[in-house]
């Protein structure tokens, strides 16, 4: 590996040290009683239009995003830019049906998508499969956090064998822990508005320095083999890429907000109003991801893939290792630092919401609904603290001991997992009319049938799937949730036919306005 | 609730504006093209990139439309 890289690593550093003393900080923030759980886990609900602009964008855009797309658009091309068209739908999709979910969740003291879904459906079954799908598709990606983390801390020369190897990654993650367990949410959403500033700074600074190095766009262009700028024409007889491009797109929007992480950070906000501002707002930070994986091709225009002094990142990490080599090659090492510091904090904002967001989850919906149904609002808090330090820990054991590529196979199969929970969280919130059990086959059938599939794909996202003589190539998961409905929705007058009366603790009203 | 209530609960005819960027991004045939590039970036790449900036503006558009 490269020698250690000193300037940079002081800014690095520096930024780290600066970021942690906010996340200790910020416990003070707008203070509330953080032994209650909506105030250590939600922030208490207070978070205007512009923290939750940081928020939800520091939570969304992780670093992984900004490493692992570049990344595909460096070795795979055009199809990296799916991402783009994905963060355009997602958009429409918060503005109609999460403030609804967030004014129900106000009214009734919700803080999770299960307890929603409970308190909607009078499950406890369907809640548990809401519960556990959100807690195992939330796990890998904490762990891929470690992963962006771990290419900058490369490429800043820090290498060593072993446990040494793996010190910085301890090291970050002791201190999210920490901030985590002692401030909350009010942690990453204070964390967020410096990440996300240096984010910014840091794609612009790449989208307009380095094009003018490079000589302009259509040099790199030029640079970037023919079949990498295009998505293949397909065959006669299938969809081909165009089918997979589009399926990825709409399948991973329908996906996104049902992350438990996203619906921490949306259930963050003061109002339904804060909420639909942000659709508006948030695509701001789509704007700039779909400028980041243009840097995958200024990587390749750059060749840096081919310069000695990067080969061993190249073999160490990877296509991932793409964008910190270009920053690299093109900046100057104060800045780098900055670039990478970004990257760096970029993996612990959404870390620390995702740990929260799965102790919200276990704290409710299992804790709680099976082992102590009452317990004290202290208690409760105090449960949800020490299960975001497991969650962390779990982490960081697996991304130590496990190779990477489980952890990217799981996050794979985590996406078509939590695509399963659309019918009861997303379509619940504006119909009663799917019968709770209906929904719970239809949840099981696409969970299973999804990772069969996926199985049978070596992991990778899209299926093949052949209708009389055609192939329509797709993302495994809409697939699924599509024999996911068809289920819920023939089998809700079956099982109406059958069972007991309709459970709802919510009425019409505790939707609006 | 309130008669207003009511109201910005229900269906709003703004709301269609959304199909327009739904189906602009989700249909790659329409763009997976490199001609016209802008300042030398292919069709495909600034046409989605467009998109971002169009989405948004419908957005806030139905925003101030349903909203007091």
């Amino acid at each position: 590996m490269q020698d250690v890289n000193w300037t940079a690593l002081i800014v690095f550093v520096a930024l780290f040290g600066f970021i942690t003393w906010l996340g200790f900080a910020a416990a003070h923030w707008r203070k509330g009683d953080l032994d209650q759980l909506h105030e250590w886990g939600l922030g208490g609900r207070r978070f205007g239009t512009l923290i939750t602009w940081f928020l939800v964008g520091g939570d969304l855009y992780t670093a992984y995003t900004f490493i692992a797309v570049p990344a595909l658009a460096f070795g795979a091309g055009a199809v990296a830019f799916f991402a783009v068209p994905y963060t355009i739908l997602i958009y429409p999709i918060l503005f109609l049906a999460f403030p609804r979910l967030w004014r129900v969740c106000h009214k009734h003291n919700y803080i999770t998508a299960a307890d929603f879904v409970r308190g909607r459906f009078g499950n406890r079954w369907l809640a548990l499969a809401i519960t556990v799908t959100g807690l195992v598709a939330t796990m890998p990606y904490i762990a891929l956090q470690l992963v962006g983390l771990q290419v900058v801390v490369g490429g800043l020369g820090v290498s060593g064998t072993g446990l040494a190897g793996d010190l910085p990654l301890i090291i970050a993650f002791v201190i999210l822990a920490a901030f985590t367990y002692s401030s909350g949410l009010r942690a990453p959403a204070s964390i967020a508005i410096v990440k996300d500033i240096l984010i910014y700074i840091t794609a612009f600074a790449a989208v307009i320095v380095v094009p003018i190095q490079l000589g302009g766009f259509e040099k790199i262009f030029a640079a970037v083999p023919p079949a990498k700028v295009l998505l293949a024409e397909p065959g006669p007889h299938t969809t081909g890429a165009l089918g997979n491009y589009a399926t990825l797109a709409l399948g991973s929007a329908l996906a996104l907000f049902l992350y438990p992480h996203s619906i921490t950070g949306i259930l963050s906000a003061s109002s339904g109003h804060a909420i639909r501002r942000n659709a508006a707002l948030l695509p701001g930070y789509s704007f700039l991801l779909g400028l980041l994986a243009l840097v995958g091709f200024f990587a390749i225009a750059a060749n840096v893939a081919n310069l000695p002094e990067y080969a061993a990142g190249f073999k160490q990490f990877g296509n991932s290792f793409a964008v910190p080599a270009l920053f690299l090659h093109s900046f100057p090492s104060w800045f780098v630092g900055v670039a990478f510091a970004a990257v760096g904090i970029g993996a612990l904002v959404p870390a620390a919401i995702m740990s929260i967001a799965a102790a919200n989850l276990y704290t409710r919906n299992i804790h709680r609904e099976f082992i102590n149904a009452n317990p004290s609002d202290r208690e409760e808090a105090q449960m949800a603290k020490w299960v975001s330090l497991i969650v962390k820990f779990g982490a960081l054991v697996f991304i130590i001991f496990v190779p990477t590529q489980y952890a990217i196979q799981l996050q794979l199969l985590g996406g078509i997992w939590i695509i399963q929970t659309v019918p009861a969280v997303l379509l619940g919130v504006y119909t009663r009319w799917f019968n709770e059990w209906a929904l719970l086959v239809g949840w099981a059938a696409g969970t299973i049938a999804g990772t069969a599939m996926a199985a049978a794909t070596n992991f990778t996202p899209t299926y093949p799937l052949a209708i009389d003589g055609w192939t329509f190539p797709g993302y495994t998961a809409l697939y699924t949730l599509v024999l996911n409905l068809v289920l819920a929705i023939v089998l809700t007058p079956v099982f109406n036919a059958i069972g007991a009366a309709r459970e709802d603790a919510t009425v019409a009203a505790d939707y609006r306005a | 609730m309130d008669h207003q209530g009511e109201r910005r609960s229900g269906w709003s005819w703004w709301y269609l504006l959304f199909v327009i960027q739904f189906v602009a991004v989700l249909w790659p045939p329409f763009y997976n093209k490199l001609e016209p590039t802008l300042w030398g970036v292919p069709f495909f790449y600034w046409y989605q990139l467009a998109w971002v900036v169009v989405g948004a503006v419908l957005t806030a558009i139905v925003y101030f439309a349903t909203d007091d």
